[in-house]
């Protein structure tokens, strides 16, 4: 494989393979933002791959009061999954398990688009007949009496069909503190773009995987392409100055934010240099036969 | 964009309805053709021409300067555009419209609003009895949009409504918000004896406590509730001073437990 080196980092002429999405985003507000963190945290905890949790879903961004329905702090979500049925029923029990019963919460539309999810016009139920439509201009609201005053949701959020999901960077280094020094500064740099999302434990996956497996009925296992422990005993990926790898996995609500959260992980990468941080950095496809969008990383250099 | 201008020359001596200037109904029209509008409500057939001075404008900004309280139906099924009117209105200004503006410079009579489904009207003096009420045999009042009334209403003010949201910045008559079926009422000065009357869903806030409310209304305590943050929010763009009273915890009493009981009504303590 043909590579380019920015500031020492070698950077693979390969491409990170993506697939449209189903998304969509909440605006999940409270009395403080630790409480409305708390509410997100929650509800986007087992959410890393739809491979075995049904959505990806992390947090955007923190809002200031003045950008939230009601003028508390809050915190914009966002969730993909692969179909709008699975979407809507993810959304439904994790909004339902963790934002309904987190103290003080409320709920409302992130994005807004002509085709819609139910949000409060599914869990109006839980209030047993007690329930509240308030309508004021073209927003809908369900207030559900709770045991601390009221849970307020809006009653549809949006639902895009052209999100991406599956931007990736490979992230090699000399060792696993350097690598994942380099890990992380993309990772901070990933969390600044807007619209996009990193599923994983703090936006980080160390265990990459492959489709299928040798046993029945796994459907994912792990890349040893990429597992420096089996570097003389596999086909490897890995150069010999290569002892740690580490992955970020992006989503997007559209191919431009996917792109532009690639881009500032790489430029965060490549400034941190091979010394501090990673020495090469790939990127992981199918050979561009299942999804259709190809984020090229020669495209993307600073 | 020119309004389209009607001054009216001299008080009708008749009740006129006013019903068809409104935009929708005047799109396409001639100066002739609008000064050949009847608009009489007896025997005596009075056109747009006998009563107002015609200043021909786009249809969809229409103002009527020196109206007077014999002027029925301003507005009445607007769509869209923006009706500005310059005196006192009489019955049924703006009843059953679905969008557009209306704003009226003095005072309404009854039944403005009355059915309304969208838009907004102001009323920038006070309004008469059964504001956004349900007319004569009709089961539900306003269905949608926004009334803004900077004086007072009359009795009855959003009676039978069913969605949408009133704000007087006055005081009320009896019985506010009289079998409200849902929406939204504020009546930011004192409103008179018995509001919520026979409500069954709705929501009414009261700037002052109330002198006379029903007995079969039940205190739930006081709340400060997210609900009021967005509905303050909404609120704020039609009248700074109502939004103001959701800032604060309020009492909110369940009721009408005569009906259904799921109506409830905010007001200020102390």
């Amino acid at each position: 494989m043909r590579r380019l080196t920015a500031n020492g980092v070698r950077i693979d002429d390969t491409f990170a393979e993506a697939f449209d999405m189903r998304a969509t985003a909440l605006t999940i507000t409270a009395d403080s933002i630790g409480w409305a963190r708390q509410a997100v945290i929650t509800m986007t905890g087992f959410a890393t791959s739809v491979i075995g949790c049904g959505c990806e879903a992390a947090i955007d961004r923190e809002l200031n009061p003045n950008e939230t329905p009601d003028g508390r702090p809050g915190v914009r979500v966002l969730l993909f999954a692969v179909s709008t049925a699975e979407l809507q029923k993810q959304l439904q029990n994790r909004v339902g398990q963790c934002v309904l019963t987190s103290p003080g919460s409320a709920c409302y539309a992130g994005l807004e688009t002509e085709e819609k999810l139910k949000l409060g016009d599914a869990l109006r139920f839980f209030a047993d007949g007690w329930q509240i439509s308030k309508r004021f201009g073209d927003k809908h609201y369900w207030r559900l009496p709770v045991m601390d005053g009221e849970f307020v949701c809006e009653a549809t959020t949006g639902l895009t069909k052209t999100a991406v999901g599956g931007g990736n960077l490979l992230i090699m280094g000399a060792n696993s503190r350097t690598t994942l020094a380099a890990a992380e500064a993309a990772a901070k740099a990933i969390h600044a773009v807007r619209d996009a999302i990193m599923p994983f434990p703090g936006g980080i996956a160390r265990s990459g995987s492959k489709v299928g497996s040798k046993y029945k009925g796994a459907k994912a296992s792990t890349n040893e392409f990429y597992c420096p422990t089996l570097r003389g005993a596999v086909a490897t990926a890995l150069d010999p100055d290569i002892s740690s790898v580490l992955e970020i996995v992006i989503d997007g609500l559209t191919p431009d934010a996917v792109g532009a959260a690639m881009r500032a992980g790489l430029k965060a990468i490549v400034r941190l240099g091979p010394k501090r941080g990673a020495v090469r950095v790939g990127a992981g496809n199918y050979g561009g036969k299942l999804g259709r969008h190809h984020f090229q990383l020669k495209e993307m250099l600073p | 964009m020119k309004p389209l201008v009607l001054t009216a020359r001299e008080p009708s001596e008749q009740r006129l309805d006013l019903s068809p200037l409104v935009p929708h109904r005047l799109a396409g029209k001639t100066v002739a053709q609008i000064a050949a509008i009847e608009l009489q409500t007896t025997r005596q057939r009075i056109t747009v021409g006998d009563v107002f001075g015609l200043r021909m404008g786009d249809v969809n900004l229409l103002h009527i300067v020196n109206a007077c309280d014999r002027f029925d139906g301003v507005g009445e099924a607007m769509s869209a555009g923006e009706i500005h009117v310059d005196g006192d209105v009489g019955q049924k200004a703006g009843r059953l419209m679905s969008g557009g503006l209306l704003v009226i410079h003095g005072d309404a009579g009854p039944w403005a609003g009355s059915g309304m489904t969208g838009g907004c009207v102001e009323i920038s003096g006070s309004a008469g009895d059964r504001l956004g009420g349900s007319f004569v045999g009709e089961t539900a009042g306003m269905r949608g949009g926004v009334i803004v009334v900077r004086g007072d209403a009359g009795e009855r003010a959003g009676d039978h409504m069913r969605r949408g949201t009133i704000l007087i910045e006055g005081a009320a008559g009896a019985y506010a918000g009289s079998r409200m079926i849902a929406g939204t009422l504020l009546v930011r000065g004192r409103a008179g004896p018995y509001p919520g009357y026979l409500m069954q869903r709705g929501t009414i806030v009261l700037g002052q406590a109330c002198d006379l409310m029903s007995p079969t209304f039940v205190d739930c305590g006081v709340h400060d509730l997210v609900a009021m943050r967005l509905m303050a929010a909404f609120i704020r763009e039609y009248s700074t001073k109502s939004a103001v009273l959701m800032g604060r915890p309020l009492r909110r009493m369940a009721g009408d437990m005569a009906v259904l009981g799921k109506g409830e009504i905010f007001s200020a303590i102390g």
